[in-house]
This record gives C-alpha cells, sequence and structure tokens, in this order.
C-alpha cells in the first residue's frame, strides 16, 4: 500500500468505527462489538503494514492542512511513533476482546457511548504518534484528553465524577498552562516544530531558557505522570477496567512519556541537550518518582490504586532513560514503553477479571484465589515478573537497556535508582503472588456482601485476552530483535 | 464606477429602509421574514466586500457625489471588512435563531417594533464600521446605542430596566465623551473626514486641544468597548436582555467600539509623539487586569448568563492586549480573536437561549442534568465552551496561538503577560467546566413531580438548534481552515500600522 494513503486510513479507520459504532449501536449488541473488532483489527493490520518501510529507513510524511503560515497539520512517521502506534493499535484488538467480556459481565451501562469513545482515543492516539510536528501533536493530545474524559466518568457518580474532574483538570491545564506555551515557545525561536533527528533548538536559546523550556515540557505533559503532576493518574482509576488497561497503562500515559522522549530526541537533541548541565535536574524528578511512587504502592490496598502507582513509577523509568541522554538509554526508554505495555496491560486484565467474576477489588481479598482463577492468576504472576524485571520476561529486556545507558553515561543515581526499585517492586507484588497462591482461602473474615464467595474463572473472552498479553509478555524476552532494530534509528551514531 | 463600489453604501441603506416598512407592515411572520432577510443580504453584502478586499481593493463611496473631504466618504477596507462579517454574521445567524425564543419572550404585537429596532442596531453598527467620517460615525453610534437599549429592555425581565438606564447613563456617557473629542479635533483641522484629519493634525500634534480630544475619545470609546474597569453596564444588560439580542450583543456590539477605538489611535494619533506609547502602557495593564479579574468573577458567578458576560469582559482584554503589543503579530492576534470570540461566545449565547426554551431558571445549579432532555444543546455547549478556553482544533486556540506568540516577540517582559493569558486560560476551564457537569450531573435529589419527564429527550429540532450547530460547526472549521480570519487581520494590522506620510 502506499505508505500516504496508509498513514491517512489510520487516521481515518478508528473515526469510520466510531460512526459506525453509534450507528449499529441502536440496533443490536452484536453488531455493535463485530464493528468494533473489525476496526480494530483492519486498524492494526494498516499500521503493521507500515512497519516494514520504516526499518528500511523511510520516513513516510503527509501534510493535510496549512492552518497558519509555518503551523500545518501534518504527519511524519519515524521508529519511535512507528513502535508506539504499533503497539497502541495491536493492544486495541486485545483489549476489544476484553472489552466485550468486561462490559457484558458486569452490565454496565451506555456500551455505545464507551465503545465510541473507545475508537475516538485511539484515533487521537495514532494521530499523536505519527504527528510530524509539535502542532500537530499537541492537538491530538488534547483530543485523547477529551476523548477519554466521558470514558473516565463512565459511572456517572458523584464520585466518579469527581475523580473525572481531577483527570481532566490535572491533563487540561498542565497542557494549556505550561505545553502549549513551551510549543509557541519552540516556534518562536526555532521558526518551526517539525521534529528533526538531533533536534532543531541547538544555538538557538541560552543555555538558561533551554533548562527553562525543558521544565514546561516535562511538567506540561501531564500524562507523563511525573510528580507532582501526577495525581490524575490514581484518580482514573474509576474508570472501568478495560479503559485503565489500554488507556492507562497503555496509550494515555505512553502517550505522555511518547511525548517527552520525542521531544528530547526530535526538539531538543539528546547530544545537544547531554552537553548542557541545565538539562541533568530531570534524571533526578524522575528518580525521586520512581522511588516515592513504589513505596506509595508499598501501602496501598486496593490493587488498581497499587496498580496505578507502579505504573506512576514504571513511567518515570521511561523518562529517566530518555533523560540519560546516551544511545543505548534512548533505545531502553522506547522498549520499556513496550514491555511495560504488555506487563501492565496483563496485570490490569487480570484485576478487572478478579472483578468480574468476584467483584473483589482488595488486596486483601485475594488470599487463594489462584486456586479459584489459575489462568487469571498465572498471568497476574506473569505480569508481576516482568514488573520486577525478573528473566524471561519482557520487563527484564528494557532493564538492561537501561542499565547499560546509565553505565555508558556513569550516572550513579539511576543506577542506584534502578536497583532500589527493583527490590521495592518485588516488595509489593511478591506478597500477592504470594498470597494469591499459596495461602488459603479466608471465607469467614469477609464480611463485604458485594463479594461472590463461589466463583471459577471470569467469562471467557476476558481471560482469552489476559492469556495472550501474558504470552505476549514471555515473548517479547526471546523476540524483541524488531524493536530494537527500529529503535537503533532514533539515535543517530550508535556506540553499543 | 463598477457596481462593487456601491456595496458598502448598501449595507446601511437596507437595513434603514427595511426598519420602517416593517413598523408600517405590521403581521408578525413578515417582521421576522423581511429582518432575517435583510440580514441575510447584509451577510451577502459582507461577503461579496472581503472577496473584494480579498483581492487587494479598497472600496471608496461618496455620498451624493461629494468628494472627501467635502462630503461624507464611506470607505472599507481590510480591518472594517472582517468587523463587517463579525457583524452581519451575527445579526443573520440570531435572526434565524430568534424565532422561538422571540415568540416566547416578546408579546406578538410588540414584535414588528422590536425587530424594526433590530435593524437600526445592525444599520447603526454596519454604519459605523463603514464610514470614514467622525461624525458619522457619532450618529450611527448614538442610532445602533438606542436600538440597542430598545432591545434589551425589551424582552419579559422587568430587571433590564435598570440595567438599560445603566447603560443609558454610561452609554451616552461615552459618546458625549467622543463627540467633545471630534469637536475639539475638528475646532483644530477644520475636518471630520478621518484621513484628512490624520493628514492635517500633523504639526499641531502638542496642541493642548488635541491632546484632551485624544483623551476624551479614547475614554469614550473605552466606556463603549466596556474596557475593564468601565465594564460596568455590560454584565447586567447582557443578563437581563432577550436571550437573541444577547447572542447578537455578545457577538459583535462592544467590538465595533473596539473598532473606532483602533482606528482613532492608528490613524489619527499615530503621529504625535510617544502617543502610541502611552497608549500602550495605559491600555496593557488595564486588559491585564481585566482579563484576570473578570474571569475571576466569572468563575464565582452563579448565574449562567452573567458568566458568560464577565468572560466577554476577559475576552476584550485578550483583544486589548493584542493591541497593546503594538506589533504586526499582536494587531493579528487582537483582530483575529474579534472574529473567533463573536463565534464561541455566538454559540454560547446560543446554546443558553435553547436551554431557556425549557428551563426558565438559568442559574447554573438550576440546569443539572440538562444533557438528559437536551443532548445536542448540551453537546453544542461543551465545544464551544472548548472554543472559548482555546483547546487545539477549534476557532478560540488560533488566536490564544497567535496572542501568546505575538507576546513571546516582546520578549522577557512577555513571561508574566504569558503567565497571565494562561492563568486566565485556566480559569475559563474552570468556570465552563463547571456548568458542563452540572449539565452531564445525574440528580441525586427527589425530583420533583413536575419534572417526571426529565430523563425524557425533549429537546425539539427547530432553527434555533440549526443555528446553534451551525455556529458550532464554524467554531471547528474556523479552528482548522482559519485561512480567511487570519488573512484579513493580517491585512488589517498592516493598514493599521502602515504609516502613510
Amino acid at each position: 500500500m502506499n505508505p500516504q494513503l496508509a498513514i491517512i486510513l489510520v487516521l481515518v479507520v478508528p473515526l469510520v468505527g466510531a460512526v459506525l459504532i453509534a450507528v449499529t449501536g441502536r440496533l443490536h449488541d452484536n453488531l455493535r462489538e463485530t464493528v468494533t473488532l473489525i476496526t480494530a483489527t483492519l486498524l492494526a493490520v494498516i499500521v503493521w503494514s507500515i512497519v516494514p518501510l520504516i526499518l528500511e529507513g523511510e520516513r513516510p510524511e503527509v501534510s493535510l492542512l496549512q492552518v497558519m503560515p509555518g503551523i500545518e497539520i501534518g504527519f511524519r512517521v519515524e521508529p519511535l511513533g512507528m513502535l508506539f502506534a504499533t503497539l497502541a493499535s495491536s493492544l486495541w484488538v486485545i483489549n476489544s476482546i476484553y472489552s466485550i467480556g468486561y462490559m457484558r459481565g458486569n452490565n454496565e451501562k451506555n456500551q455505545t457511548r464507551f465503545y465510541i469513545c473507545f475508537a475516538l482515543a485511539i484515533a487521537a492516539t495514532m494521530g499523536l504518534a505519527f504527528s510530524g510536528n509539535l502542532f500537530t501533536l499537541f492537538l491530538f493530545y488534547e483530543l485523547l484528553t477529551l476523548s477519554t474524559y466521558p470514558l473516565v466518568a463512565h459511572k456517572g457518580d458523584a464520585d466518579t465524577v469527581k475523580s473525572a474532574r481531577v483527570y481532566l483538570g490535572v491533563l487540561l491545564s498542565t497542557s494549556i498552562a505550561l505545553l502549549l506555551p513551551a510549543i509557541i515557545w519552540t516556534y518562536h525561536a526555532a521558526g518551526h516544530g517539525d521534529f528533526v533527528l538531533g533536534g532543531i533548538l541547538k544555538g538557538l536559546m541560552d543555555p538558561a531558557s533551554v533548562g527553562l523550556l525543558l521544565a514546561l515540557f516535562v511538567f506540561g505533559v501531564g500524562k507523563a505522570a511525573i510528580m507532582p503532576v501526577h495525581r490524575w493518574l490514581p484518580a482514573a482509576m474509576v474508570a472501568p477496567t478495560p479503559v485503565s488497561a489500554l488507556l492507562h497503562a497503555v496509550a494515555v500515559v505512553k502517550a505522555g512519556v511518547f511525548t517527552i522522549t520525542k521531544v528530547i530526541v526530535y526538539i531538543f537533541g539528546a547530544d545537544y541537550l547531554f552537553s548542557l548541565p541545565q538539562s541533568g535536574w530531570l534524571v533526578y524528578l524522575a528518580a525521586f518518582t520512581i522511588i516515592t511512587a513504589s513505596l506509595v504502592a508499598l501501602r496501598q490496598t486496593n490493587l488498581k490504586r497499587l496498580l496505578a502507582y507502579s505504573t506512576i513509577a514504571q513511567l518515570s523509568y521511561v523518562i529517566m532513560a530518555a533523560a540519560i541522554l546516551k544511545p543505548m538509554a534512548e533505545i531502553g526508554a522506547a522498549v520499556h514503553m513496550v514491555a511495560h505495555a504488555f506487563g501492565k496491560i496483563t496485570l490490569f486484565f487480570a484485576a478487572g477479571a478478579i472483578y468480574v467474576a468476584a467483584k473483589k477489588t482488595d488486596i486483601a481479598q485475594l488470599r487463594g484465589i489462584g486456586r479459584r482463577m489459575p489462568w487469571t492468576m498465572a498471568a497476574f504472576s506473569i505480569g508481576a515478573l516482568s514488573m520486577i524485571g525478573m528473566p524471561p520476561t519482557a520487563g527484564f529486556v528494557s532493564k538492561w537497556y537501561i542499565l547499560g545507558g546509565a553505565l555508558q553515561a556513569g550516572h550513579y543515581v539511576a543506577i542506584f535508582t534502578i536497583i532500589a526499585s527493583t527490590v521495592l517492586n518485588a516488595a509489593y507484588f511478591l506478597p500477592i503472588v504470594y498470597m494469591a497462591w499459596f495461602e488459603k482461602e479466608n471465607v469467614s473474615s469477609d464480611n463485604n456482601t458485594s463479594v461472590i464467595k463461589e466463583h471459577g474463572e471470569a467469562p471467557f473472552l476476558m481471560v482469552l485476552a489476559l492469556t495472550i498479553t501474558a504470552a505476549l509478555t514471555i515473548g517479547f524476552f526471546f523476540f524483541n530483535g524488531t524493536v530494537i532494530e527500529l529503535e537503533k534509528q532514533i539515535v543517530p551514531r550508535l556506540d553499543l | 464606477m463598477d457596481f462593487a463600489q456601491h456595496l458598502p453604501v448598501l449595507q446601511v441603506i437596507i437595513p434603514l429602509l427595511a426598519a420602517p416598512l416593517i413598523v408600517l407592515l405590521q403581521p408578525r411572520g413578515f417582521a421576522w421574514a423581511a429582518t432575517t432577510a435583510t440580514a441575510f443580504f447584509s451577510f451577502a453584502v459582507s461577503i461579496a466586500i472581503a472577496a473584494r478586499i480579498l483581492a487587494g481593493d479598497i472600496l471608496h463611496y461618496e455620498m451624493g457625489g461629494w468628494f472627501a473631504p467635502i462630503g461624507i466618504e464611506l470607505r472599507v477596507d481590510a480591518f472594517s471588512a472582517i468587523v463587517l462579517l463579525i457583524i452581519s454574521g451575527a445579526a443573520a445567524i440570531s435572526l434565524v435563531a430568534a424565532r422561538t425564543s422571540i415568540n416566547q419572550q416578546i408579546e406578538h404585537h410588540r414584535q414588528p417594533l422590536f425587530y424594526a429596532a433590530w435593524l437600526l442596531a445592525i444599520a447603526g453598527l454596519v454604519g459605523m464600521v463603514v464610514t470614514a467620517d467622525a461624525f458619522n460615525i457619532f450618529v450611527f453610534m448614538e442610532i445602533s446605542s438606542l436600538a440597542g437599549y430598545i432591545l434589551i429592555a425589551g424582552g419579559p425581565d422587568r430587571r433590564a430596566l435598570p440595567a438599560v438606564f445603566k447603560y443609558l447613563i454610561i452609554g451616552t456617557i461615552g459618546a458625549t465623551f467622543y463627540l467633545i473629542g471630534v469637536g475639539m479635533i475638528y475646532m483644530m483641522t477644520g475636518t471630520l473626514n478621518l484621513d484628512d484629519m490624520a493628514q492635517r493634525v500633523v504639526g499641531i500634534e502638542d496642541q493642548r486641544p488635541i491632546l484632551v480630544a485624544a483623551a476624551f475619545v479614547f475614554i469614550g470609546l473605552a466606556l463603549k468597548a466596556a474596557l475593564f474597569p468601565l465594564h460596568v453596564w455590560l454584565p447586567n444588560a447582557y443578563t437581563h436582555a432577550p436571550h437573541m439580542v444577547t447572542v447578537f450583543l455578545a457577538a459583535c456590539g462592544t467590538k465595533v467600539a473596539v473598532y473606532v477605538l483602533l482606528r482613532f489611535q492608528f490613524t489619527i494619533f499615530q503621529s504625535f509623539a510617544e502617543h502610541l506609547l502611552q497608549f500602550a502602557l495605559f491600555l496593557m495593564p488595564l486588559a491585564l487586569l481585566g482579563i484576570t479579574v473578570a474571569s475571576l468573577v466569572a468563575m464565582f458567578e452563579g448565574h449562567l448568563k452573567r458568566m458568560l458576560a464577565f468572560s466577554s469582559v476577559a475576552q476584550i482584554g485578550y483583544i486589548l492586549l493584542g493591541a497593546s503589543l503594538m506589533s504586526d503579530s499582536g494587531f493579528t492576534a487582537s483582530t483575529l480573536h474579534m472574529f473567533n470570540h463573536a463565534l464561541a461566545k455566538g454559540a454560547l449565547f446560543l446554546a443558553v437561549a435553547k436551554f431557556a426554551t425549557q428551563y426558565a431558571d438559568l442559574r447554573i445549579d438550576s440546569l443539572e442534568g440538562a444533557a438528559r432532555s437536551m443532548p445536542l444543546t448540551s453537546f453544542a455547549f461543551v465545544i464551544a465552551g472548548l472554543s472559548l478556553i482555546g483547546v487545539p482544533g477549534t476557532a478560540g486556540f488560533i488566536s490564544k496561538w497567535q496572542l501568546i506568540m505575538a507576546i513571546m516577540e516582546t520578549g522577557n517582559m512577555g513571561f508574566i503577560m504569558v503567565g497571565i493569558v494562561v492563568i486566565s486560560s485556566l480559569i475559563a476551564v474552570a468556570y465552563i467546566w463547571r456548568v458542563v457537569e452540572t449539565l452531564y450531573a445525574i440528580p441525586t435529589d427527589n425530583i420533583p413531580a413536575s419534572a417526571t419527564n426529565v430523563n425524557v429527550k425533549s429537546e425539539k429540532m427547530d432553527l434555533l438548534l440549526v443555528a446553534l450547530m451551525f455556529t458550532v460547526a464554524m467554531n471547528i472549521y474556523f479552528g482548522l481552515v482559519p485561512a480567511l480570519p487570519f488573512t484579513l487581520a493580517e491585512l488589517s494590522s498592516q493598514i493599521l500600522l502602515q504609516v502613510k506620510f
């Protein structure tokens, strides 16, 4: 397929899907779900069809619209965006399978609105991944925030609306207050905002301003959940689990770290930033977020909130890796986006499966649940191991590269943080795994009436989805060559 | 002289002639139809004018064949053209939408008079923009103001009467100040034609009468434009006016005064030693204060229309902030924001009018759960609100981008201004989202028995809704393809900044 056409299709397919879902939603549920699945699959196929071109070094471009002189809506596919788009679109297929099981198993209301907003969010993610300049990126960034708001507020009761307000408030205000000025500043300084390998700002600003601009970008991208703009992520956990899984483990948060990585690599230029002492603080900030979020996660009693804090920590891994500014670490940042996505979506799928089957949400309720839900908990364990970074899981691969980059840079704080956080991850994940498999189910102490005592596995579609993602988590440990090849292209001179 | 040269005068003549016709021929349906047809004609003429301007023309028309500076000259350039588009567009859309709302709010036998006043308001506003004669501006200003008072007070809301009285007093002071200023300049230069004035004022610009005149003109027009802190007449007038009048006035009322203000500052007073610098230094803090204070007031305002009215005061601050930067991009931002704000605020007030067809009480709290019965209107409110906030993909974003870009060009001082613009955008998020949440809330407390149908979709597909949808679509369209207003705004800023001698 003509790559330009493919890019347009990638944007159009989910939008058309959303319209069709709206139309078929009135007719029949099965029809609507079929449309969702077909759209997701079609999108994934088209995205995959672009991959070989990017591997060969091509960078297809499409310019859609000249908004103002020098400012256009344009797309340009490069390795980082390719990886992100492939990841999000492929996981959307699996997530759709899971969603169908979850939404039906849980008898959720307004399912049509749910699927429409989901498709819109995916469209925004695709636009963000392929964006060719900062303006386009910002457009889709905000679109992603707005299209996910109804998903977070899905339940519609007072608590949910309050949490959704935090979600929207943090994401929208950081982006308008900090990211927008940062982008306009970039356009003002460089005259354009196109993503160019090696950066566009070199020599155009004084070093102190570069430091300030970097801060505006880092804190402006609230989706990356770096402390102290992380509050929205635990709040967003009120959303139905498929939303938490795909959007808050993959699309939305990855959009955040993707944006930061992309800005570092294509706007500032890693080499240029490395030469400036004003950029050094970012590693420390990320390290602080990793350690603090892990400590907070240790104290959580609610499973989804624990996963949320774990996500915050893992996102800062990507930021820290990108901020080390060494080739191997940049690759590590990209690989960690994939590795974390596989692991975390598995964990969320498992949490959702537990909720649908047993209505259990607290960690203490999980004693002995492994015997009732062996598939789910096996997948959960694999995800947990990947979070810790143990072989043979995906988490090990990315940690390897990040650690390598940290050693290249001789950055001892980064090295220490990685080691300490591995220990902390183990400290909050392993007890859950142990509890689920080896402790006895405690029936009498649980007075919560909503909990279902006698239950088996969750609906088949959910188990299928989480098994696939667990398999991917392990598979990525063995088959990651393509991703590494792809991401080698974002570092100009590679000395591994 | 080809036909196009007659376009500016048609803009004024047609509504002026149509108004008495409507009073004479009383039937109600005819009054609405004729007024709307006139507004559409006027809109079409504006588009034709804009097309000529974009092709590089400037339209002149000598009234009665008397050439300037003896006779009255009508003159339309890019800056006038974009304001004309705003006025006639706002008139056309609000009139299309008016029927339902006006039938509800105005007694049938008074409707022809009401529509006649509306036509006079259009004629007055358009006249202020097309004429190149300082005294003529005053005449049209009075026509539009008097008609405006009638429109605002014409609704069923008795609270509109004190509001309009306040507006009448302040508006009259403003117009009088303007007239005093023009009189003094006339005394010194002997001419009323703007271009002629600008040339003759050179050499005597340090004379005291001229300086005093500049002050009078500035204050007079600032009153009309509701520049903070001279805005006190605006919130009540907007709140208690009939809903459709609010739509029309919010979209174009104050902007015409801003237009005349900028015209005067930059064609007649521009040759004064350091006058423009003083102007900018005076205007900038007021604009910034207006943006902050009015946004904050809006955030704590409980009545939907008053909230949007205060937001308008803040938005006028944006427009004047852009102008006070005294740069090419600053003026572009300013003019662009006039256009985009008219779109956003027009759509918001249209949504309010639509809500008012089913909710008698427009306090924000009482609209709880309105999205269930009025899904389309609520959705339109959300999109228009996003445009007001300045979210990318909407018209409001374009002018905000341009404004911040212009501020950044000023260098280090800019950081504070960017900060203020950004913070007030965040406040806009707060006050818009408060409404959105209320609209989409699920009512928790026991619903009164009279409102059993509150969950049933009951919004009627009428012209009001169509007009609302169209305006919202325009917000998106001009957010993605802003070429037309952008080009006109750029041309305007070149016209304002060019030094002619």
